[in-house]
Order: structure tokens, then C-alpha cells, then sequence
């Protein structure tokens, strides 16, 4: 026995051995062919950026040089001293910023002549390794074009937010990601308060209002989600005002919720911020009473509305959207409840940069990049969801964030999830 | 052997070390693959070592008693009906005229591939409050179906897509049964029925138990049907655990108490072992090949369950996702990346199929030639994984390679040793299925006729072993195809597949690429059946 095993083992790790350099082989190969590609598609874009840039600046040369003469000639003829002065002082300054405008010109032109040829325009910028909770059919194309736009190789592993979470902590200081992008502020909490995230420049986080983001800085909101009830417009013409509304006989059996989702546990937690834990005790227990049907997920309610299934469900505002773009016939409608309490609470997805990341500089770029307008403008049209940052308004089928009123809580202040959770346990919400 | 040659000969320690370097091999690779099942249970410990006693009675204190009950009715549930499906099945394509039995053999494992979670989806659609049945009936004025969440939703699901994995052990068994048992049966008086049930089944203890045990361990770490079907199991209070919490010290004093569950039901197994019994041919002569049975008219009833089967659980979920796929492609939707996605699945599978075939070989041997308390506790040992829910095993990966192997991971090497941790015992199970019915006097036959071990290995018992050896490899094939939280969060960078690209694309509500890769997916799955149940035909031939 011992040799003929000894030989099958040997066997078969030399076949496993060539099968797997056979692999690096190829794979290295497909890498080195797209990194080819994908450098010369930086290149071409860049050159035309760059001639673009030119172009523009050269126009504003002219429009400075014209406006400084203008505005000399003006000086020159008004007598008044102090509007001398100030003709002076404009012709100045229109002089430098022509001067500027050139510089800006040459140099564009530069770059363009640099990258034309082939060259990059300056060192290699590196890469960046993403743990990423959202998927990629939600941010794939925004993450490849932070690439293009940055030469930054983005190297992005996709999964279930909370694995993600704990998979970084088991990580620990060995952990490849620089930068961990989270579907919702309860996971960034609890790595925040692991130490597992490292506090982000003031410059970064002042791009977002204060509710959205951690109170010591490790984490920041780039996109927001509005609870609201997903109702079927035939079966519940009149909607209820309030989810305490939905304790009544009236929606006996007819609502869902998802106890295990995260966005959920937020809201609940907001009720015991706003209620206190007696009420929100009460109304889950009634919430059980009434027969409330639960789900795995948001995403399933809003298809068994829209099955007629079900007629309410406790979601997040944006999944319908995406139903809507797969049949527009889908019969279900987003509506907002209780302004100003838990029921209008505004849930965000978020970005940290981790302590172990080694590569704090992409990792920055990145995180700003998300709160830029480009990535804003990009959840507004592509996820439906709210845009936090850079002055940008939501989609114009929702409610302005502005009218929204939601709670003037910070999701910060969310961070209880253990007892929320022992809440929904000792209620019977969840095992 | 370099030691004999420098120490002198004879002395004690080396005739020691050589009687053990002679019988050990093999029971060092059983126990190096054994142990490599336990890395698990080393993290759990290690995890659970830091909770404070505040997280151990908290975490214990809680309806654990309820959680385990539904758990335990759960698996006892599903194991025995999908024994009673995997029963029939293994029997009408293995020994009968069946027509289309070589695709029916097929057809009848595909079911294995389905994702829980797709599968779950399917069945809520066909059969939910609102589904497809309810509206096909509501002209005849059926209001409501019973109700399909909770406990029925889970059972069925779960019968549904595990019933496979019985039927691939026992095809193993059932393939090269002695037919002079039964003809004496039958010669004594027997009649064909009473012949099956205390001949023939007697002898398919090892397979049925060996399946029926890679069913319930299924169950009691499954998630995903669980969690559609809204049934609550102690795997799932972990999900719900650590999802809320990220609290992995709790996490692992949870997975503790399942590991003693398991510890549990393998005990219960061992007890239904009986020491010494033989399955194979004593008395002189070679086994003929079984009698293959005319059906005559009964193969209208033999053809009426298979085609019901399959309509519950390949044609079911198979149309959702052709009926997502539809709408999908009516509004523009593209599909990209399918492909190399499909070659990533084949390749990982095959590897993990192989891998863990020769990591189970030396754990069958021992466990089935050399039978005793160390083999007993290989066996035991090498469940774990597969016993844990896939999370927590990914978790303990994660530990473990960033500890001693940090060049590995997130490699190919790590995600196919993470399968093999996982899937380890569907190989065992398989392969000492086939094992137990070869004569150990054929090996011996060999050696005594001049054959040396590696040659009795390869020529004698790896070809007597071999529906064992494939009936393993497609087990482990269809289960790593759909296996995904090791594969998302220990597959190289981009290393996506085709159960990754179902998940990401499902959860994202985007059904119609989800569909479009579910379907690629069960096809792949199905692609290389054929081949190896057509090639075992061959070999027997």
C-alpha cells in the first residue's frame, strides 16, 4: 500500500500542480492582454480630455484678455478715484488670470502631446482593493469608471455586506482592503467600533450633513434610502398615514416586514430612540398580533406586492424602481409615513477606509470620488437612491429630501443593534 | 527509508519506524485530511474561548431548546422523504428496462445544482399564497392553498434538492449488488416485494446510511431555504446573529452547539453500524452482474413518477428563471461576462470533485479495511465542515490561511481546499458505499499472484471502486457549482462564478440576468453527467 499511495499522491499533486500553473498562466495572460487595453483606453481618454481642457482654457484666455482690456478701457475712462482704483485692481486681476488661463493651456497641451504618444502623463497611480456590501450590477459601472477616470486598478470583492464585516475583522491587520463600502451605516458602526476603520479627513466628511455620517469621522454616507411602505395602488386605496396605523384589524395579515434586514434593525432602533422601548415593544408584539407576514428581505416584499401577494410592505424606497425598469407595469407605488418620527427615516450606504490599508491615498480618492458629483449624479439616475453630497436633488419621482423630514436623528446614534436585536428576539421577531 | 541507511540495522527504533512508515501512509493521509475537516472546530474554539460568560448564557439561555427541536424535526423530515423519492429512483434507472433510463440517471441528480435560493424563489412562485397553482385553480373555486411557509415550505424544498444525494450514494451500492442473494430469496419462497424489502435493502444499509447522513447534516446547516421559507433553525439564528451584530464570539459558541448536535446524529449513525457485517460474496465464485427487471406495464408508473419528480423540482424552478429570462430580454436586458463566469464554476468544481475524491480514498480504506476506534474517530472528524454552516467554515478559512499560509490566500489553492473541507464526506460517503461490497480477498488475490500494493490499488480496487470514485466526484462537482459564501469571500479577486453572478444579480433585482446565469448554471451542471454515468456503463460492460 504505502508506495502505490505514495505514488498516487505524488501523481496527483504534480497534475494539480501543473493545472494550477496552467491557470496563472492564462490568467496572468488575459491580465497583462487587458491591462494592455485598458491602458491604451486611459491613454486615448485622457488625450482627449486633455484637448478638451485646452481648448477651454484657450477660450478663457481670450475671454479673460478682452475682459481685462474691457475693464482697463473702463477704468480709463471713469474719473471717479475709488473706481480707479477698483478698474485697476479688476484690470489686475483679469491680467493674472489670463496669465493663469495660458499656463493651464500649455500644460494641457503638454499632457495631451505625452499621452498621445503613449506615455503616461505622470507615475503609475497604483490600485486599490474594495470590500464591497453593494452589488455589482448596483456599482460595477461607477467602480470601472473611477478607474478609467484615475488609472487607479480597482480590485473589488462583491458579497453580503455583513460576511464582509466579519470577514474584516477576522482579517484584521492582514486584511488586503483598503476601503470597505457598506449597504448600510449598522455594519460601518460596528467596524467603527472595532477599530477596524481609520478617521477620515475633515475635508471629506464636512461634504455631508453631520446626520449622515460617523461622529468621530471613520465612516461617511454617500447614498441615502428612505423607509417607506410599498402598497399595492388597487388593494390599498387609502393608505395609512402612520406604520402605527398598521397595528389595526384593518391590515390584519396584510403587511410584511424584514427583521433580519439591516435597514429594519435601523428603523427599530430609531423607534426606540424616538418612542422609547415600551412603545416599540408594544407595537412589534401588535405588529405579531396582526398577523404581519415576514420576509427574507426587502426586495422580496416589493415582488409579492407586486404579485398580490401581499399589500404593505416595510422597505427601503429604491427597490421598486428597479422592478419598474425590469416591467413597467409593475403594480406597486412607494409612500412615505410619519414625517418627522421613525417611519421617515433615512437609512445611508457608506464608505471607511480601513486602519490596516497601507494605501491611505487611493483609498481617499476613493471615498471622495463617491462623494463627488459624478458618483452622486450616478446613485441619483442608476440605484434611485438619494444623493448626500455635492448639492445634488433626488430623482424627480420622489419626495425631496428637504420635505422628507425625517428624524433629526444621527445614524450614529443607531449603533444599539444588540439591543434591538434582543428586542426582536424576546418579542418573537426573530430566532 | 534515508534513516535506515544511516542508523545501524536492526536496532529497535528502526524496525519500529519501519513497521509504521509500512502501515501508516494510509492512515496518515486519513488522519491529514481529517484534520484539515477539524480546522473549523479549531477556530470555533478559539472564537468561543473569548466570549465572556455574559455571551455563553445569553446565547444559550434563549429559546436554543425550541431552535433545536424545529432543527432535528427538520432534518429527521426531510431525510426520510427524501430517502422514499432517492429509493425508487436509484432502483428503476440502475436495475430495470426503464425506457431513457441513461437520461433519466441524469435528469434525476440535475436537482442537486439548484441554489436553495433559487430554488426557494421557484417554488414560492409556483406555489406560494399567490402563485402560479393558486391562480390556475382559483376558476375552480379554490381560495387558498395551505399554507406554504414555515415548516411545509422548508421541508419540501429541501426534500426536493436533496433527495440527490441519497440517490448518488446508493446508485454506487446498487450497481453491483450479487444477484444469487435475491435469487435465493426468491427460490425460498419469497415473493419479488418481500424479496426487495428483506434481501435487497439489508444489503444497501452502508449506502442508504451513508446518504441518508449527508441529508440531515445538509439540512441542519442549510440557510438558504430556511431563510425564504421562514422557518426558524439554529442555522439560522446564526445567520441573524452575526448579521446584526458581528459579534463572531457569539457566532462560534452557536456553531459550538451545532457541532454537538452533529456530534449527536453521527452517534446515533455509528449505533446503526453493525460491527462485521459483510456485503460481499463469501463462497467461491465471482458475482454475475444483477438482474436487470422487465417492467413491463408497470414502467407507465415507473415513467408517471419520474416525469412528476421532475416537474417539481427541474421544471419548476427551471420555468421561473426561463420566465424571468423572457421579460428580461423583452426589455433590452444584455448579458455579459456569462462565459468566463461558467468556465470559472466547471473549473473550481472539477478541481474540488477530484480533490476531495483523493482526499476521501485513504479515509474510505481505513474506515471500511481497518475499522476500530482511531478510524471511527477519522470519520466522525472529517464532518465537521460539511456540518457547519458554509459561512462559519469560510470564516474559520479565513483565520486560518491568513495564519499559516498568507501567500495563499485568496488564491485558487485555498478556495479548492475551503470545497474539500466543506464537501469532503459526500466523497467518503460515496466511496465507502462502493467500497464495502469489494471482497477484500480480491486485493488479496492480487498481492498474493505478485501484484505490489500500488498495482493491486490501480488495478484491482480503483477500478472495483470506480461508480464509488465518479458517483463521489459528481456529488462534490454539483455542490461546490452552487456553493457560495466561501467562494465570495475566498475566491481570488474577480473570481466570479456563476452561483456568485445568480446571487449578486438576484439580490440586485435584476431577475432576468439572474435567470440568464441560473440556467447556465444547472446546464454546466449537467453537461459532464452524462459522461461519467455513460462511461460506468462502459467499464461494466
Amino acid at each position: 500500500m504505502t508506495d502505490s499511495i505514495r505514488r498516487f499522491i505524488f501523481a496527483s499533486a504534480l497534475a494539480l500542480l501543473v493545472a494550477a500553473l496552467a491557470l496563472v498562466a492564462c490568467s496572468s495572460d488575459s491580465e497583462s492582454t487587458d491591462m494592455a487595453t485598458l491602458a491604451a483606453e486611459r491613454a486615448a481618454a485622457a488625450a482627449e480630455r486633455a484637448a478638451q481642457a485646452a481648448e477651454r482654457a484657450a477660450d478663457a484666455s481670450q475671454d479673460a484678455r478682452s475682459a481685462a482690456q474691457q475693464a482697463g478701457s473702463e477704468a480709463e475712462a471713469d474719473d471717479g478715484a475709488q473706481s480707479d482704483d477698483g478698474g485697476a485692481a479688476a484690470t489686475a486681476a483679469a491680467e493674472r488670470a489670463a496669465d493663469a488661463a495660458e499656463r493651464a493651456a500649455d500644460a494641457a497641451e503638454r499632457a495631451a502631446q505625452s499621452s498621445a504618444a503613449g506615455e503616461p502623463a505622470d507615475e503609475d497611480p497604483g490600485e486599490i482593493t474594495i470590500y464591497s456590501g453593494r452589488g455589482e450590477s448596483l456599482v460595477g459601472a461607477l467602480l470601472e469608471r473611477f478607474e478609467a477616470e484615475t488609472g487607479i486598478r480597482v480590485k473589488v470583492r462583491y458579497a453580503d455586506t455583513a460576511q464582509l464585516a466579519v470577514a474584516i475583522l477576522e482579517e484584521g491587520d492582514r486584511s488586503p482592503a483598503d476601503v470597505y463600502y457598506a449597504q448600510d451605516a449598522g455594519a460601518l458602526g460596528a467596524l467603527a467600533g472595532a477599530g477596524a476603520l481609520a478617521a477620515l479627513p475633515g475635508s471629506v466628511l464636512d461634504r455631508v450633513d453631520a446626520k449622515f455620517r460617523d461622529a468621530e469621522g471613520r465612516w461617511v454616507g454617500t447614498s441615502g434610502r428612505a423607509r417607506v411602505l410599498v402598497i399595492s395602488p388597487e388593494r390599498v386605496p387609502n393608505p395609512p398615514s402612520s406604520i402605527f396605523d398598521l397595528t389595526e384589524p384593518e391590515w390584519r395579515g396584510r403587511v410584511g416586514w424584514a427583521p433580519t434586514n439591516g435597514s429594519f434593525q435601523a428603523f427599530v432602533t430609531a423607534m426606540r430612540q424616538i418612542h422609547g422601548d415600551d412603545v416599540t415593544e408594544q407595537w412589534l408584539r401588535d405588529m405579531i398580533a396582526n398577523e404581519v407576514r415576514e420576509y427574507p428581505k426587502n426586495s422580496p416584499q416589493v415582488q409579492a406586492v407586486g404579485d398580490g401577494e401581499l399589500d404593505i410592505g416595510l422597505v427601503n424606497h429604491y427597490y421598486l424602481y428597479r422592478f419598474l425598469d425590469e416591467d413597467p407595469d409593475f403594480a406597486a407605488v412607494n409612500h412615505f409615513t410619519d414625517p418627522g418620527l421613525a417611519g421617515a427615516l433615512i437609512n445611508a450606504a457608506g464608505v471607511g477606509m480601513l486602519s490596516a490599508s497601507d494605501n491611505r491615498g487611493n483609498a481617499l480618492r476613493f471615498i471622495e470620488y463617491l462623494l463627488g458629483e459624478h458618483a452622486q449624479e450616478y446613485f441619483r439616475d442608476q440605484t434611485s437612491e438619494y444623493p448626500l453630497a455635492a448639492g445634488i436633488a433626488a430623482r424627480s419621482e420622489l419626495t425631496p429630501l428637504e420635505q422628507l423630514d425625517p428624524p433629526s436623528l444621527a445614524l450614529t446614534s443607531l449603533a444599539d443593534l444588540e439591543g434591538t436585536l434582543e428586542l426582536l428576539q424576546e418579542v418573537g421577531a426573530l430566532p | 527509508m534515508s534513516l535506515s541507511r544511516v542508523l545501524p540495522p536492526r536496532s529497535p527504533r528502526v524496525l519500529l519506524e519501519r513497521a509504521a512508515g509500512r502501515i501508516s501512509v494510509v492512515w496518515l493521509l486519513a488522519l491529514t485530511a481529517a484534520a484539515a475537516a477539524c480546522i473549523p472546530l479549531i477556530y470555533l474554539v478559539v472564537r468561543a474561548a473569548s466570549a465572556d460568560a455574559d455571551g455563553w448564557g445569553d446565547v444559550l439561555g434563549r429559546d436554543t431548546a425550541r431552535l433545536l427541536l424545529n432543527t432535528v424535526a427538520l432534518a429527521v423530515s426531510v431525510t426520510a422523504a427524501a430517502t422514499l423519492i432517492a429509493l425508487p429512483c436509484a432502483w428503476l434507472t440502475e436495475r430495470t428496462d426503464l425506457p431513457g433510463a441513461r437520461w433519466w440517471r441524469t435528469i434525476t441528480v440535475v436537482p442537486l445544482a439548484v441554489p436553495s435560493y433559487v430554488a426557494g424563489l421557484a417554488v414560492i412562485a409556483a406555489l406560494g399564497p399567490a402563485g402560479s397553482l393558486q391562480r390556475l385553480l382559483a376558476p375552480l373555486g379554490v381560495d387558498s392553498l395551505p399554507e406554504l411557509y414555515g415548516f411545509p415550505g422548508a421541508w419540501l424544498v429541501l426534500t426536493l434538492f436533496t433527495y440527490p444525494y441519497i440517490l448518488l450514494v446508493l446508485r454506487a451500492g446498487l450497481r453491483d449488488l450479487d444477484p444469487a442473494l435475491e435469487e435465493a430469496g426468491r427460490s425460498l419462497g419469497k415473493s419479488s416485494w418481500q424479496t426487495f424489502l428483506r434481501v435487497t435493502l439489508p444489503q444497501l444499509r452502508v449506502p442508504l446510511a451513508a446518504g441518508a447522513l449527508l441529508v440531515a447534516l445538509y439540512v441542519i446547516s442549510d440557510f438558504g431555504a430556511v431563510s425564504m421559507m421562514r422557518f426558524d433553525t439554529f442555522t439560522r439564528a446564526i445567520y441573524v446573529r452575526f448579521g446584526t451584530t458581528f459579534d463572531r464570539s457569539s457566532l462560534a459558541v452557536l456553531s459550538l452547539v451545532l457541532v454537538g448536535l452533529v456530534a449527536l446524529v453521527l452517534a446515533v449513525e455509528a449505533g446503526q453500524r453493525r460491527r462485521g457485517e459483510r456485503y460481499h460474496r463469501l463462497g467461491a465464485g465471482a458475482a454475475r452482474s444483477p438482474r436487470i427487471v422487465r417492467l413491463g406495464r408497470r414502467r407507465w408508473g415507473a415513467i408517471a413518477f419520474l416525469v412528476a419528480l421532475t416537474a417539481v423540482a427541474l421544471v419548476i424552478p427551471l420555468g421561473v428563471l426561463l420566465h424571468w429570462l423572457a421579460r428580461g430580454l423583452s426589455q433590452g436586458e444584455s448579458f455579459s461576462g456569462l462565459g468566463p463566469a461558467a468556465l470559472r464554476s466547471l473549473e473550481a468544481s472539477a478541481l474540488a470533485g477530484a480533490v476531495a475524491v483523493a482526499a476521501a480514498l485513504p479515509i474510505a480504506i481505513v474506515v471500511v479495511r481497518r475499522p476500530g476506534r482511531l478510524a471511527g474517530l477519522i470519520d466522525r472528524a472529517s464532518y465537521t465542515g460539511y456540518a457547519l454552516p458554509g459561512v462559519v467554515v469560510a470564516f474559520a478559512m479565513i483565520f486560518f490561511s491568513l495564519r499559516v499560509t498568507p501567500g495563499l490566500y485568496q488564491t485558487l489553492v485555498v478556495l479548492v481546499f475551503t470545497y474539500v473541507v466543506l464537501f469532503l464526506p459526500q466523497a467518503i460517503g460515496a466511496l465507502r458505499a462502493a467500497l464495502v461490497r469489494v471482497p477484500p480477498s480480491m486485493e488479496e488475490a492480487s498481492r498474493s499472484l505478485g501484484r505490489n500494493p500500488r498495482q493491486t490499488l490501480l488495478q484491482v480496487t480503483l477500478p472495483l471502486i470506480a461508480p464509488g470514485l465518479i458517483s463521489g466526484f459528481a456529488l462534490v462537482f454539483l455542490t461546490t457549482m452552487k456553493e457560495l459564501p466561501a467562494t465570495l469571500l475566498l475566491a481570488p479577486t474577480g473570481f466570479d462564478t456563476l452561483a456568485t453572478r445568480v446571487w449578486a444579480d438576484q439580490n440586485d433585482v435584476y431577475f432576468a440576468r439572474a435567470a440568464a446565469a441560473g440556467l447556465l448554471l444547472v446546464l454546466c451542471a449537467a453537461l459532464p453527467m452524462p459522461l461519467l454515468f455513460g462511461r460506468t456503463r462502459l467499464l461494466r460492460a
